[in-house]
């Protein structure tokens, strides 16, 4: 591994020239933010995500995707978090579509997400912290149907989706990974209520209410009860999009740093000569390019479906989290003052990192996954 | 890609046949490791039997052209070999600096005359390699080095002393930076072979903290070296010392990471696990596992080569970090039986000597802090580095 192939360079090289293009901080993160966005993204920004292809990535080629797989996605995901870019690229075309995949949701689904007009989101969190496997919302059987009762968080973009994949307790108790069954609920299903919950970094992430809210059967996406073996694959892949999205966010805001390093002076020298600096510059650079392998490497693992892919995965998401971690931190304090200004961009970079890092869960869960999984 | 899985099958069934069942296990210390030389002891029959049935296949350095020894494997087939003998826990039948260092810098600088005669040596065990770089005055300004060699018509001259030199008391031949020049600091030095049993050269052992002694301080006394064995022009030894460290720096980024590439954990853990330990052996197994990563996308882009000519200090510095470490948390996590110093119950007191030797990791081959200088000048291109 470790070679990209000629295509996907290709395809790094269209993601990173549209979304510096159209993908800018100026043109859409502080837009949004600036008008009070409910979306806190541009639809129309969706739409040429789809003209270009991106949004069939990782859509199979038989449902008229591209089937591209993980590693295509790692690619695109690393220029959205270089430029900052808000998308439902990350919950839309990589995590959701990938839950409803072989299914009837999936028909329903997939054309517009193609089309780059559809929006999904994925309905897990049901406290402050990532907990997948402990989901306690209900859904008992009526009728024909499901009554749905309970409550979710850090939903996001959940305010702005045409479907919400939720995850819900069919059977069993809550430390059990059986009996989790997965709905999918149009944003229009009755008495479902939906707080739209404006984040630190100007995304938004619903918290919803489910108050005796009746589904019919056929909103079930795949099997009732087995519904953990599907979640699995669209956490991995939303995991790892999550990941790769950091290690952009890192990237851009190491760039950024460097740049002022080779122009600011004090004390009659650039203060990038200063070796105390430069040592803290290269100790981060050579973070990001491990976070960047890891990525890459979790990535073909689970398109090779090697057993160890979930491992990876992990291993991704929380080196990725501290190494964005650490070098918004750098970013800021070598920016001094002006990095504190709202001005600037390189608080912008702090604020997606410290969503980024919970998403999906965060550094501490993930590090437990890895222990878990190495058997410790 | 059907030869491949032909290749593959072949050399399992080779491997399968050939591989002594002593040799799959994973090397515990560093006397399970076989270094050859002239004066090797082979630690048991079946060392010798699986260094002398890889030799003759040139499978010791599996890439390297027949002609010289080696497999004439393509890239991809090398891999494979590699999985495979990974996949039966095989360990490595060789392992020199004239495989890691020198031979690698002989086929990019050496004449036709000198790969012939040096490489199916290193190839196959019969010569142990050790490297003269650092001196007393030259640690990380290595390009301050003072050896001096004379040109005495039909030989150099040498006089001087080296320090640091790993194992020079076992080795056969060494490879030398020498000064031919003092007009240039690093246009002066020029890259010299010779055998350790010419008349003038003597070596001494550096007993280290951790009780054992890999290092040598070496000397020359009017050392006679002929004309033919320098590498490179004359003055110009500096470009195949900095290629070389390149393979140094990867070599030693390498070390410890274990052979399986699967799993970089500790081994077995005595449990429980008191819990903060435990997150903190996590916290170091996202590293370990992200730098095995980052060390197979390396291998994978400098054969390419896609990467960056300053990237081996990058792998070298977040290497060898990462080992000192691993060998912090192996203390830590053997509690109080982790200090032993000489039982066998310890095996002679494996942690500690390993974590102790670990600290010399980040300061041979140029410190952590002379490495972050390199990929900050060159990769970084900061102003004024």
């Amino acid at each position: 591994m470790g070679l990209l192939t000629d295509d996907q360079k290709m395809l790094q090289e269209t993601a990173a020239s549209f979304l510096a293009a159209e993908g800018g901080i100026a043109k859409q993160l502080r837009h949004w933010r600036a008008i009070g966005c409910k979306d806190g993204f541009g639809h129309a920004l969706w739409k040429k995500f789809a003209e270009l292809g991106l949004t069939a990535i990782c859509i199979p080629e038989s449902e008229g995707g591209l089937g591209l797989g993980a590693e295509s996605a790692v690619l695109v995901m690393e220029e959205i978090g270089r430029n900052l870019t808000p998308s439902p690229f990350l919950q839309t075309a990589i995590a959701a579509s990938r839950a409803l995949e072989g299914t009837q949701h999936a028909e329903r689904w997939y054309p517009g997400i193609l089309a780059g007009e559809t929006i999904l989101a994925l309905a897990i969190d049901e406290g402050a912290r990532h907990a997948p496997d402990r989901i306690a919302l209900e859904a008992k059987r009526k009728g024909n149907g499901f009554l749905l009762n309970g409550s979710k968080q850090f939903v996001v973009q959940g305010a702005s989706a045409d479907m919400v994949i939720v995850a819900a307790r069919t059977s069993g108790s809550p430390s059990e990974i059986n009996g989790i069954t997965l709905f999918a609920i149009a944003r229009d299903q009755a008495g479902m209520e939906i707080e739209n919950v404006a984040l630190v970094d100007s995304s938004k992430a619903a918290r919803m209410r489910f108050e005796n809210v009746e589904v019919d059967a056929d909103t079930v996406v795949g099997e009732v009860d087995a519904g953990w073996h599907r979640l699995q694959p669209a956490l991995f892949a939303g995991r790892l999009g999550a990941a790769a999205e950091l290690v952009g966010v890192a990237s851009g805001a190491s760039t950024m740093t460097l740049e002022y390093l080779r122009q600011r002076k004090q004390f009659g020298k650039l203060i990038g000569e200063f070796q105390a600096l430069q040592h803290r510059a290269a100790h981060l650079y050579c973070e990001i390019e491990i976070a960047r392998a890891a990525a890459l490497k979790a990535a073909e693992l689970l398109e090779d479906g090697d057993e160890r892919a979930e491992l990876f995965v992990s291993v991704a998401k929380a080196k990725a989290a501290d190494v964005a971690n650490l070098a918004v931190r750098e970013g800021v304090q070598m920016h001094g003052g002006i990095g504190m200004t709202d001005e600037h961009d390189i608080g912008l970079f702090m604020k997606r990192a410290a969503v980024l890092g919970e998403m999906f869960g965060d550094r501490y869960y993930h590090r437990e996954r890895v222990a878990v999984l190495s058997g410790y | 890609m059907a030869d491949l899985a032909t290749f593959r099958s072949d050399a399992r069934a080779w491997l399968d046949a050939n591989c002594p069942e002593e040799m799959r296990s994973p090397i515990r210390s560093e006397a399970d490791i076989c270094w050859g030389g002239r004066n090797w002891t082979f630690q048991s029959d079946a060392q010798r039997r699986w260094l002398a049935a890889m030799a003759e296949r040139g499978w010791t350095v599996p890439d390297w052209p027949k002609d010289y020894g080696g497999g004439g494997l393509y890239a991809d087939e090398a891999r494979v070999l590699k999985d495979e003998m990974r996949r039966i826990g095989a360990r490595a039948p060789l392992t020199s600096f004239g495989i890691s260092m020198l031979g690698p810098a002989l086929l990019k600088f050496g004449t036709e005359a000198q790969k012939k005669r040096f490489l199916p040596e290193i190839a196959q065990g019969k010569i142990r390699w050790c490297q003269g770089y650092s001196e007393p005055g030259a640690g990380s300004d290595l390009a301050g080095l003072q050896t001096r060699a004379e040109d005495r018509d039909d030989h150099w001259l040498v006089n001087g002393q080296k320090v640091w030199t790993s194992y020079a008391d076992k080795a056969d031949w060494i490879f030398c930076l020498v000064r031919t020049s003092t007009q240039s600091k690093q246009g002066g030095i020029s890259f010299l072979l010779f055998d350790m049993l010419t008349p003038g050269v003597s070596t001494k052992p550096i007993l280290l903290i951790s009780g054992s002694s890999p290092f040598c301080e070496t000397f020359f006394d009017d050392v006679k070296v002929p004309k033919d064995q320098i590498v490179g022009d004359v003055n110009k030894g500096w470009d195949v010392a900095k290629y070389l460290l390149g393979h140094e720096r990867e070599m030693i980024a390498g070390m410890g990471l274990g052979t399986s590439g699967s799993s970089v954990t500790l081994g077995p853990l005595v449990k429980p696990l008191d819990p903060f330990l435990r997150a903190e052996i996590a916290a170091f197994d996202v590293d370990a596992l992200a730098f095995a990563a980052m060390s197979e996308r390396f291998a994978a882009l400098w054969k390419a080569g896609e990467a960056h000519p300053a990237s081996p200090s990058m792998m070298k510095y977040a290497g060898t970090e990462l080992n000192k470490r691993r060998s912090e948390l192996a203390m830590a996590a053997g509690g109080s039986e982790a200090l032993e110093w000489d039982t066998s119950r310890s095996r002679a007191g494996a942690t500690s000597r390993a974590w102790l030797r670990s600290k010399g990791n980040s300061i041979e081959g140029g410190t952590s802090e002379i490495q972050l200088n390199i990929v900050a000048k060159h990769i970084l291109r900061l102003p004024g580095a």
